[in-house]
């Protein structure tokens, strides 16, 4: 399974490397946090020190991996493989399938937290899945990341523009809260979502979503 | 003579009058009863606004017990309060609803800004949702410094707003 | 048809009868947030929380100060469990800056989490006697918090915000002869709480008041996401202290408190039982704890990062499981910070609760979601 330890980067393993066609262009397979669009393959998120010694992947993490791969094929893409997290990239056309089968199969059943995070470099806006389980003991320690993108617009107007996504509330209910708070933070309206009201911010808002980074808090 | 001067039509008028012989005559110790009576039973409205509401909390518990003092425990019926506790931050929802309120309080009604949130904005003074400091909003009597503030700190401040009505003048004698 | 009816029988339909009420923001029974109910007659068909009364942006401030400086902010939500919405935070900032934590901070740490989760539930448990109109349970649980307030500010000189987790361990040492005072004062304690059981607990007027009101069945309680108590009093063990030990958690031995019968009392009775087993948590962390020892390693006022990373941690917090995602671009302030809280998870569950409930019992179900508005709306 893990033969080719030897020339691995440290931490950030892609196990997709066997069933997808290895030349794969790294500006799509590179993980969310990028300050810049420097493509350098080694993203290396939580290694102690590099080439010092590789690490052990988590058996059981690249199990839940493997499967997902196995099923998907190369429509996901790993982020990491990690101690009790493991990160997916889904692209938008595929996240609902993939929440479909993360809750049937791989017996998650809740969503934590619904996070978006602004990349203006990549005119991009992730969203980010964090998906636990309770009924499985087996996976009661266990995170998985399910991290999609939605396009990015430079003036936008909050549920009429491109930046959509699918909702994955009827697949996941506790994420309904989360996506409503995604959509007025960020502008991310997410299709099929029957409640897309506004959450937090006062109902007199008309500024930019606050969260994204071209929103420039005061003295700032 | 008198009767013939007062008609229906103009009989406030001289209600009005007789009142202001009337308070000339018996202001100054009657405003001071008024004013004694005030102070003694000070209701804060039961709005909460932000953490500081902890400390305010505490500040009723047995070990502070700010009711000795003769500020009653926080009350539901803004109709019969005179005192608002702003308790921390205001934001730009709280906003508009901490004015309602204010307006819905009847005369004479008085206003303790709580926190270091509530006096210029605090903590939060780059935040994009919170207001620097609730002066814009309602009239403020007296500013309770801290983030929080420790309830003996509180009790200080409603001990100043006791000395500042005792100074204050009862306008209106109904 | 109905008009064929003599006046004053024709039926009338359900739209005109449903009413709508604004519960809040201010209200005895609502904290700082409103909550849309419509009603029928004395009972609810429908609510609509509309929390964001408080909601400051601290994430928005997390982006522009660094990882020191966004502690005193990060605490804010909860001032009265400060120790804990600091944890995940600080977890993943030290997993992101890459440094180790001495031993003896790791067993600090979790006996400032657990007095403060004791401080966190006394302050809701008289709140909660507030909105059922049980002054006894506003004073006494009032009144006793000030105990362990008092060890958390000989331990770290403040009252409430405590600012106490640092990357790196604990500001401070613990005081001289704080292991005895805190002995004396946890026993104290939880004989204390356990006094609770005949004036508040196994009073029949709070029994007839909650039992059987907003029932929140197993399968509900999964499929809602819910957290903390909410989901331990729907009869599931899961608890993060036990599933996902975090610090020196694995070495202790605790214990989880669940209920079957999901119902309001259940929720408001899980709570209380948390509270002694954290007496009971801190009791064996004074035990094990190193004699002595370093309680911080010292960090540069402005840290830097080991490069590009993303950080879930999660911790168990007074209201559940707290959840904090770290997203860190390589520069000395994080580049997006998301505090996945309880009182937010739990939030979901209000409108489908209290769906056929009576008016009346709104505060109750309501505050027995274990939730803090303030924290929930960030």
């Amino acid at each position: 399974m893990m033969s080719d330890d030897s020339e691995k980067p440290v931490a950030d393993p892609k196990p997709d490397t066997k069933s997808s066609p290895p030349p794969k262009p790294d500006t799509k397979s590179s993980p969310p946090p990028k300050p810049d669009t420097k493509s350098s393959p080694p993203p290396k998120p939580a290694s102690k020190k590099p080439e010092e010694k590789p690490i052990e992947l988590p058996a059981f993490e690249k199990g839940i991996s493997d499967k997902l791969v196995e099923k998907f094929g190369d429509k996901v893409e790993v982020g990491f493989v990690k101690k009790d997290r493991v990160r997916i990239n889904i692209s938008k056309e595929n996240i609902h399938k993939v929440a479909e089968f993360v809750r049937d199969a791989l017996n998650y059943d809740h969503v934590e937290s619904v996070t978006g995070v602004d990349f203006p470099t990549d005119k991009e806006i992730e969203v980010v899945y964090h998906v636990g389980s309770y009924t499985d003991s087996s996976l009661a320690r266990q995170i998985l990341v399910l991290a999609t993108r939605a396009p990015r617009e430079e003036n936008p107007i909050p549920g009429q523009d491109s930046t959509r996504l699918p909702s994955i509330r009827d697949v996941f209910y506790s994420a309904e809260f989360g996506e409503r708070e995604v959509f007025e933070m960020l502008g991310v309206y997410f299709e099929g979502h029957p409640d897309n009201r506004r959450l937090l911010l006062p109902e007199d808002w008309a500024d930019l979503p606050p969260l994204r980074k071209d929103f420039a808090i005061k003295g700032r | 003579m008198l009767k013939d001067l007062i008609t229906p039509e103009n009989a406030n008028v001289f209600v009005g009058k007789l009142g202001d012989i009337l308070e000339k005559a018996i202001d100054k110790p009657l405003g001071y009863a008024i004013n004694w009576g005030r102070i003694w039973s000070l209701w804060p409205v039961h709005i909460e606004t932000a953490c500081c509401s902890v400390e305010f909390g505490a500040a009723s518990s047995p070990r502070y017990d700010v009711e000795r003092f003769g500020i009653i425990e926080a009350f539901g019926s803004l109709r019969q309060c005179d005192l608002i506790v702003v308790q921390g931050t205001i934001t730009r929802k709280m906003a508009p609803r901490l004015r309602l309120v204010y307006d819905q309080m009847p005369e004479p009604k008085y206003v303790i800004a709580m926190g270091a949130c509530a006096i210029t904005g605090g903590l939060y003074f780059d935040s994009y949702n919170v207001l620097p400091g609730i002066d814009g909003v309602i009239p403020v009597d007296v500013y309770v410094p801290g983030c929080p503030p420790r309830p003996e700190t509180l009790i200080q401040g409603c001990m100043l707003l006791q000395e500042k009505i005792k100074r204050m003048k009862a306008r209106k004698i109904v | 048809m109905t008009a064929e009816l003599p006046p004053g029988l024709a039926l009338q339909k359900a739209d005109e009868r449903i009413m709508t009420l604004n519960v809040g923001p201010q209200h005895p029974g609502s904290g700082h947030m409103r909550i849309v109910v419509q009603i029928d007659g004395d009972y609810i068909v429908a609510c609509d929380p509309d929390p964001g009364y408080v909601h400051r942006g601290e994430e928005k401030m997390a982006e522009y100060r660094n990882y020191i400086t966004n502690i005193p902010h990060l605490e804010r939500p909860v001032i009265h469990d400060s120790c804990n919405i600091l944890y995940p935070y600080v977890l993943g900032a030290e997993e992101i800056l890459g440094i180790e934590v001495p031993e003896r901070a790791k067993y600090v740490r979790v006996i400032a989490s657990e007095l403060n989760r004791c401080i966190y539930t006394m302050y809701w448990l008289a709140i909660y006697g507030i909105f059922l109109g049980h002054s006894t349970m506003f004073m006494w649980p009032a009144g006793d918090r000030e105990l362990l307030i008092d060890l958390m500010e000989k331990m770290t000189g403040a009252r409430v915000t405590h600012a106490h987790f640092v990357p790196g361990g604990v500001r401070n040492d613990l005081p001289p002869n704080f292991e005895d005072t805190c002995l004396r004062q946890v026993n104290y304690f939880e004989r204390r709480i356990k006094e609770y059981a005949a004036v508040f607990y196994d009073n029949p007027v709070l029994i007839s008041r909650t039992r059987g009101t907003g029932v929140l069945s197993r399968q509900d309680a999964i499929r809602l996401g819910t957290t903390g108590s909410v989901l331990r009093a729907s009869g599931i063990d899961y608890d993060l202290r036990v599933k996902e030990p975090y610090d020196v958690y694995d070495e202790l031995d605790v214990h989880t408190n669940v209920m079957k019968e999901g119902d309001s009392y259940a929720r408001s009775r899980v709570p209380w039982l948390d509270m002694m087993e954290s007496c009971n948590i801190i009791r064996q962390a004074l035990q094990k704890i190193p004699k002595s020892g370093s309680v911080r390693t010292k960090l540069k006022p402005n840290p830097k990062t080991k490069g590009p990373a993303t950080v879930y941690k999660r911790v168990e917090s007074g209201r559940g499981s707290l959840g904090c995602y770290i997203v860190s671009d390589g520069k000395p302030e994080p580049y997006r910070v998301k505090m996945s809280v309880g009182s937010f998870r739990n939030l979901i569950a209000l409108p489908y609760l209290l769906k056929g409930e009576k008016l009346g019992n709104m505060p109750s179900v309501y505050w027995s979601l274990n939730y803090w508005p303030v924290e929930a709306d960030r």
